[in-house]
């Protein structure tokens, strides 16, 4: 195990093949361990994704009993297995499945689940239980948590314009960085620099002065980092004409140029579908699917699709049976889908979702999602994910 | 000089910041009679009255999705017409300390509400009460609509009590945790049962909802109603003492001083939590004006931007530009992260946070282009899958209008620019800052340098 660690953490871990004779020995171990940094990528779908209108369960009556005129029917699903299958949308992610590169996790959810977003997705993105209010996301405890590759504020990129809660910790932040050339530009201005580069040092005291400089430092330094090594990769992939896919091709090329950064965050909205639902779910689904194609199949011809794995999570499913406008209501547990080229268990995880014992309407939960941030934690990001969850939870085996 | 420091000080804590037209209204007055101002400016009360009516969610929820659509889209524009307003009172009128408690009572009172309606009655309530008496605005707060319904009071009711508002009154409003059992929220609760609200909008206690039982709350036992609930946990000190330990936070450091906080304390219980006394020897403690104290907090999204637009007298052609600041920043009024509002501080600064925060006033000043939207609050996700046009690539030229021309008939004659710089920033001037000052030689190019310096993000 140290030897592993030690290799990923040296500078030779970013795809440089280059071995000095000393470490020879240790060529037998497999390439394996010398092609990187594992990467991690959360896509959060906001609003509340209908999970079963994203992975139909046609295989079961109930579905087709509850949503008389908002099923998807039998004819458009692209079947997965005898239970379940894709909502048609979602048709670039069949030749991803069949390559064994995606796995769907059914029934994740949390006990006593709260129906309102910003509740919901704040114990999503907090890791909490329901009933605690934590100010500190699950990835920024992860950078707080000292782990010898998180001591940048750019082991975490969030591509947006302003960061998450998810990426925010106690001590360390992640940075949010929508196009690296424009962040940049933005360090430049002449005036910034100057502050930056002339700064007292005792401007860096332990006060709110001395962190507000120290944060502007850091964001100087990294976004020089983001744009200089970025830049170095172009690709030659053809991704869609959509925002959401744009942003999944800076995480692309933030990946296949080496950045050392570990963990990425993006998100889509739209998915609250209380009215109107086939057409707009499918709009979303459309671009969510066609983009994560893409993107899959650009890592994958650079080599880097094994040391990366995409999580995608919506902060609440929603209610089986449909409402009086085409449409569905807030819910609870949903699936959570999984990408990567290392998959353990790809394909449909575990069984589908139980329709005919339901909570009030709700879907029951069945997997705990901090399973799932357990299982990354542990697996892929190296850290003890009691350090992050402050509690231990035993994960799963997806990876 | 001292002089000026601490007023500057005063105004920056208990107001948005000090003008330089203010300056020359309590340059030479003692303390005592600065504040005494600020309580007199604050004497008006600028209720808003922007939302014309309740429009109630139940009525739209069996319409047909024609209806549905328009309905989200009026509650959005009532939310933000609603945000608009206070930013536009907080950045115009004199009743700064007025607003600037408010503010601090709507992060301590945090509830997040669908109705612009609701939000505007417990908005109001906050107000009027701001500098009033405690008792009185948590009751009217507790029967307000919006906060009954946030923390479920609706469904509080006989036989199947609903602890939601119970706890969340003692753990965030009152005591403070450790100061109460598991047992006295479950019987507090029972005691609030019945406490709801009407579609006008008026509190009514039903009783054939409400539990008449023997409630044992914090050791008394009697059929208790809510306000006799809210009787009990006043009589504790251990309520002054929490209150006071946030607005010592709000106002004086983020590290509580114990024996200051218990004198303030002691001078709120005596007032029978009175605000105003409480804030009066607040503000004219000794140790409100000690240097560890001054230039120390970092402002909130909201007292930024309001310090800003107040200073240079700023208005905006879109309104919407200040909304995008507030959703780029964290803050957006109305819309705290949760019951237990926003934590401050080093929370409000992130690598893109704060580069927002240095660009900008330059941006705004020079009437520039801004090119970020800031993120979507996930309550708006319902008006979002309605809209098919989400990430619209954002180009908003500022369009905001300073007037300069009252800014610089408002500087005293023969002001020096170190003298302007020491009351634009708070921290003490730095050899970094000094040499700024030294550098540039058009006061305006100046004060825009001043402003776009971290040292403006503290007050």
């Amino acid at each position: 195990m140290e030897r592993r660690y030690f290799l990923k953490s040296t500078a030779l871990a970013s795809g440089a093949f280059l071995i000095p004779s000393f470490l020879k020995p240790l060529e037998a171990m497999a390439m394996n361990d010398m092609t990187g940094y594992k990467n991690l990528v959360i896509i959060q779908l906001s609003g509340g994704n209908d999970g079963l209108n994203t992975i139909v369960p046609y295989g079961n009556d109930i579905y087709y009993q509850k949503r008389k005129t908002i099923a998807i029917q039998q004819p458009d699903i692209i079947k997965l297995n005898d239970m379940q299958g894709l909502n048609p949308n979602l048709s670039a992610l069949k030749e991803i499945y069949d390559q064994g590169w995606m796995s769907v996790i059914n029934s994740v959810g949390y006990p006593n689940p709260d129906r309102s977003h910003f509740r919901s997705m704040d114990i999503w993105q907090t890791g909490s239980d329901s009933s605690q209010f934590l100010t500190t996301g699950w990835i920024g405890r992860y950078l707080d948590a000292n782990c010898s590759t998180c001591k940048d504020p750019y082991t975490a990129i969030e591509v947006d314009d302003t960061l998450s809660l998810a990426m925010k910790g106690s001590k360390m932040k992640g940075i949010a960085v929508e196009n690296p050339a424009k962040l940049y530009q933005s360090t430049r201005d002449p005036f910034f620099k100057q502050l930056v580069s002339e700064h007292d040092n005792s401007n860096l005291n332990e006060d709110n002065l001395g962190y507000l400089y120290k944060t502007m430092i850091e964001t100087y330094s990294s976004a020089d980092y983001i744009q200089k090594t970025s830049k170095t990769y172009n690709t030659t992939s053809l991704y869609p004409q959509t925002g959401f896919a744009n942003q999944l091709k800076s995480v692309a090329k933030f990946i296949n140029s080496g950045l050392k950064t570990r963990v990425y965050y993006v998100s889509l909205s739209g998915f609250d579908t209380h009215t109107g639902q086939q057409n707009q779910q499918g709009r979303q689904l459309k671009i969510y699917g066609d983009a994560v194609a893409a993107f899959v199949k650009d890592l994958k011809q650079a080599n880097k699709l094994d040391d990366t794995l995409v999580m995608t999570f919506s902060e609440f499913g929603r209610r089986v049976e449909q409402n009086a406008s085409n449409g569905t209501d807030h819910g609870t547990a949903n699936n959570v889908m999984i990408f990567g080229g290392k998959l353990k268990k790809a394909g449909v995880y575990n069984n589908a979702p139980n329709l005919a014992t339901l909570d009030n309407g709700d879907l029951k939960c069945e997997i705990d999602f901090r399973n799932v941030y357990a299982t990354l934690l542990d697996k892929w990001l190296n850290v003890n994910n009691s350090q992050v969850l402050n509690k231990n939870f035993a994960g799963l085996d997806f990876v | 000089m001292s002089n000026i420091k601490n007023i500057r000080h005063l105004y920056a804590r208990a107001g948005f910041g000090l003008r330089f037209s203010d300056l020359k209204q309590v340059t030479d007055l003692p303390v005592n009679k600065a504040v005494d101002m600020l309580f007199a400016a604050s004497e008006q009360v600028d209720e808003a009255n922007i939302i014309a009516g309740n429009i109630s969610y139940k009525e739209f929820l069996n319409k047909n999705e024609g209806t549905k659509k328009m309905f989200l889209q009026e509650q959005r524009q009532q939310e933000k017409a609603l945000n608009i307003d206070w930013v536009n009172k907080m950045s115009t009128n004199n009743a700064q300390l007025r607003e600037k408690m408010t503010l601090f009572w709507h992060n301590h009172f945090a509830c997040r509400t669908q109705n612009a309606w609701y939000a505007q009655q417990l908005n109001n309530i906050q107000k009027q009460n701001a500098l009033g008496n405690f008792k009185e605005l948590l009751l009217q707060v507790s029967k307000a609509p919006a906060m009954l319904q946030f923390l479920n009071n609706q469904q509080n009711q006989k036989n199947h009590p609903n602890e939601n508002f119970a706890r969340e009154l003692m753990e965030l409003f009152t005591i403070g945790r450790g100061n109460y059992t598991e047992q006295d929220v479950k019987e507090s609760a029972r005691a609030f049962t019945g406490w709801g609200f009407n579609k006008e909008g008026t509190f009514v206690a039903r009783p054939n909802l409400h539990d008449t039982g023997q409630k044992t709350f914090l050791g008394n036992t009697g059929n208790f109603a809510g306000e006799d609930i809210i009787n009990m946990l006043l009589q504790k000190k251990e309520t002054a003492t929490f209150i006071c330990n946030k607005l010592y936070k709000y106002f004086v450091n983020e590290t509580p001083d114990a024996q200051h906080v218990n004198a303030m304390a002691d001078v709120f219980y005596k007032n029978n939590y009175d605000i105003s006394p409480l804030l009066k020897f607040l503000f004219t403690a000794d140790w409100f004006y000690a240097e560890k104290n001054m230039g120390n907090l970092i402002k909130s999204p909201v007292e930024f931007i309001v310090g800003m637009n107040r200073q240079f007298y700023i208005t905006y052609q879109n309104p919407d530009v200040v909304l995008q600041f507030e959703r780029a920043l964290g803050q957006v009024l109305f819309y705290p992260p949760n019951v237990a509002g926003w934590p401050g501080g080093k929370n409000w600064i992130d690598s893109s946070s704060l580069m927002y925060r240095i660009k900008i006033p330059s941006t705004v000043l020079n009437g520039g282009v801004i090119d970020f939207a800031g993120k979507v609050d996930p309550e708006d996700e319902a008006f979002l899958a309605t809209v098919r046009n989400q990430r619209q690539a954002v180009n908003t030229k500022v369009q905001a209008e300073v007037d300069w021309q009252k800014f610089f008939d408002s500087l005293p004659a023969h002001a020096t620019k170190a003298a302007i710089a020491q009351v634009i920033l708070a921290p003490a001037l730095s050899t970094r800052i000094t040499d700024i000052i030294n550098k540039t030689t058009d006061t305006k190019a100046l004060l825009i340098e001043l402003v776009s310096t971290p040292e403006y993000q503290l007050c």
